[in-house]
């Protein structure tokens, strides 16, 4: 069991999502940033698939009142273990009677929480995901908040060794960020110039941000006629643009339809690096094509694979050898 | 078919485009479309989401590229385009309604806005099935069209802050329900009893975007009793199945 005694700025219980039922006008949710939380399930030796905490800016402090293995991911919040300093991008483990607390956020925006096991919520409609906005899935359907109770379920053996993800695989995030789009839907809806400017001047993230989607400052973008469309889907990634010409790049919790024209698309890997800037953080983008997006989509998958040999092969090293062999 | 066109969404998105305006013969076509690839579901689709004039399709791109994918739908489109749509059949589902009082607190404003009296409203708003385009903005809230002009009204100057779940009312010249508690600013017209959107439920949603909703009006006193039906798993909703063309 693991007690939230401070829950942080926000914190809920994500998982990869509420796929399936976008055609019931039912958001995605589940993770902000993929990668950070596929990482941290697979350090904390789960499938890739259990729920974990996801932090925002500032974490939270848990007390956990039996032994059990974590791994934390993503942003930098200087995790302290009873007080000591742990890894970023690592998995412990945590003896009974422990306090597990993270500060603000040094770099990116969210951090990941994975406990070996999962954490025990109902599934709501497939997922343990919590969707805030209809108080449904995660936590009684809300955000985490001081006195919740975590159950975590129980595994066969838990892990003992701490178990650091390889450098190469550990993203750096910076304020400035690139990210790559496919063109469309609706580029054709916008002027020439306006794709050229989307593609040439950085933007910046505004205050307005959060869990269904970032509004960007910069240059306005201009519709050929007006920015209204008949409202089609949207999906995570998408860059719709209203009337002020400011582009929205939409996120997990985004509606599943929307009425303004969608310039582009970010790719899914890169979104997950968009879920690490915070207000005041710069965006530029570049055009890519299918082919490279799938490249980028096999480089992921080959980073997760890399991730789990490691990871098991540090769970099947004998216990004593922890000082040699790394 | 000849203007269908396939845009990019992403690199996991294709968009089936079949025209550009709110257009219930336009819509059916995304209705078949979404029909067929949800009934066979090729391999690596993973979902599609109609909307009024288009079709969503996500994909796994790493187990089909988008050229071969979209060469598949071309070919469902062309098996569609040469079929009859007999055989083809499209649910009409009651919604029962109570209009009026504390469960349709502007019912009265609707009428003397069309200077006609609430149980004109009434009348009006339960003579035809309305189809629903689309479901978004809520989980579960339906994009209804074919509502009668002589009833269309303005949005509240004032959005509410909390409009109960089952709310029915009326935007401009549009009418739907709330699934969910939610603030909005739509002239609320009456309630009713069913449960649109149960996410713990074995079928969360009543309704599905491409079916028919025909209101049918119940006195205020039997909204309770309904509504313990529902509650306890006692109440089916009445659908009729009827084929496409007579919608």
């Amino acid at each position: 069991m693991c007690t939230v005694t401070h829950p942080g700025i926000m914190s809920s219980i994500q998982d990869r999502g509420r796929l399936g039922y976008r055609a019931f006008g039912m958001p995605v949710s589940g993770v902000m940033d993929r990668y950070a939380y596929t990482m941290a399930n697979i350090l904390a030796g789960n499938g890739r698939d259990e729920a974990v905490v996801e932090m925002t800016l500032r974490g939270g402090r848990f007390t956990f009142s039996s032994e059990a293995y974590v791994a934390v991911c993503g942003a930098d919040m200087q995790a302290k273990l009873n007080g000591k300093k742990i890894r970023n991008w690592s998995g412990f483990y945590v003896p009974a009677d422990s306090e597990l607390a993270f500060g603000y956020a040094l770099t990116g925006c969210r951090a990941y929480l994975a406990f070996s096991g999962g954490i025990v919520v109902p599934q709501v409609m497939g997922s343990r995901s919590t969707y805030l906005r209809a108080g449904l899935g995660g936590y009684h359907g809300r955000a985490l908040q001081a006195g919740d109770v975590l159950e975590i379920a129980r595994v066969e053996s838990l892990p003992v060794r701490p178990n650091e993800l390889a450098r190469q695989a550990v993203p750096a995030y910076g304020n400035d960020l690139r990210l790559r789009v496919i063109l469309g839907p609706q580029d054709d809806l916008f002027t020439e110039g306006a794709v050229a400017t989307f593609l040439n001047s950085p933007y910046t993230i505004s205050p307005r941000n959060d869990r269904m989607g970032y509004l960007l400052e910069g240059q306005a973008l201009t519709h050929k006629g007006g920015p209204d469309i008949v409202s089609d889907a949207l999906c995570p990634g998408a860059i719709q643009v209203p009337g002020s010409g400011m582009p929205i790049i939409m996120m997990a919790d985004c509606q599943t339809t929307g009425g303004y024209a969608k310039i582009a698309t970010v790719i899914g890997p890169d979104l997950a690096k968009l879920a690490q800037a915070k207000a005041g953080d710069r965006v530029s983008f570049v055009a890519c094509s299918d082919a490279e997006a799938v490249a980028a989509l096999i480089a992921e998958q080959e980073l997760y694979q890399m991730a789990c040999r490691a990871s098991l092969s540090a769970k099947n090293a004998p216990l004593r050898h922890t000082s040699k062999g790394d | 078919m000849d203007q269908v066109r396939m845009l990019k969404a992403g690199e996991q998105g294709v968009v089936v485009e079949f025209g550009s305006e709110i257009d219930p013969t336009v819509n059916s076509q995304v209705h078949r479309l979404a029909k067929v690839l949800t009934t066979e579901m090729p391999e690596h689709i993973l979902e599609v989401v109609p909307t009024y004039r288009s079709l969503m399709v996500y994909f796994d791109p790493l187990g089909i590229s988008r050229d071969i994918l979209q060469e598949k739908i071309a070919d469902y489109l062309a098996r569609l385009g040469a079929a009859t749509s007999s055989g083809d059949t499209i649910r009409i589902i009651t919604i029962p309604v109570a209009y009026g009082g504390g469960f349709g607190p502007d019912l009265e404003f609707v009428a003397s806005h069309n200077s006609i009296t609430p149980a004109e409203v009434i009348a009006i708003h339960t003579s035809v099935p309305y189809l629903v385009y689309m479901l978004g903005f809520t989980p579960g809230f339906p994009y209804l069209g074919g509502m009668s002009e002589r009833i269309a009204t303005p949005r509240l100057k004032t959005p509410r802050v909390k409009i109960p779940a089952g709310s029915v009312g009326i935007a401009g010249k549009q009418t739907g329900i709330y699934p969910i508690e939610s603030p909005g600013g739509w002239q609320l017209i009456g309630r009713t009893p069913l449960t649109v959107f149960n996410p713990s439920g074995q079928s969360p949603f009543l309704f599905a975007a491409g079916d028919y909703l025909q209101f049918a009006a119940i006195e205020a006193e039997q909204f309770a009793a309904l509504q313990n039906q529902v509650a306890s798993g006692n109440y089916a909703p009445s659908v009729r199945h009827v084929a496409r063309t007579e919608a």
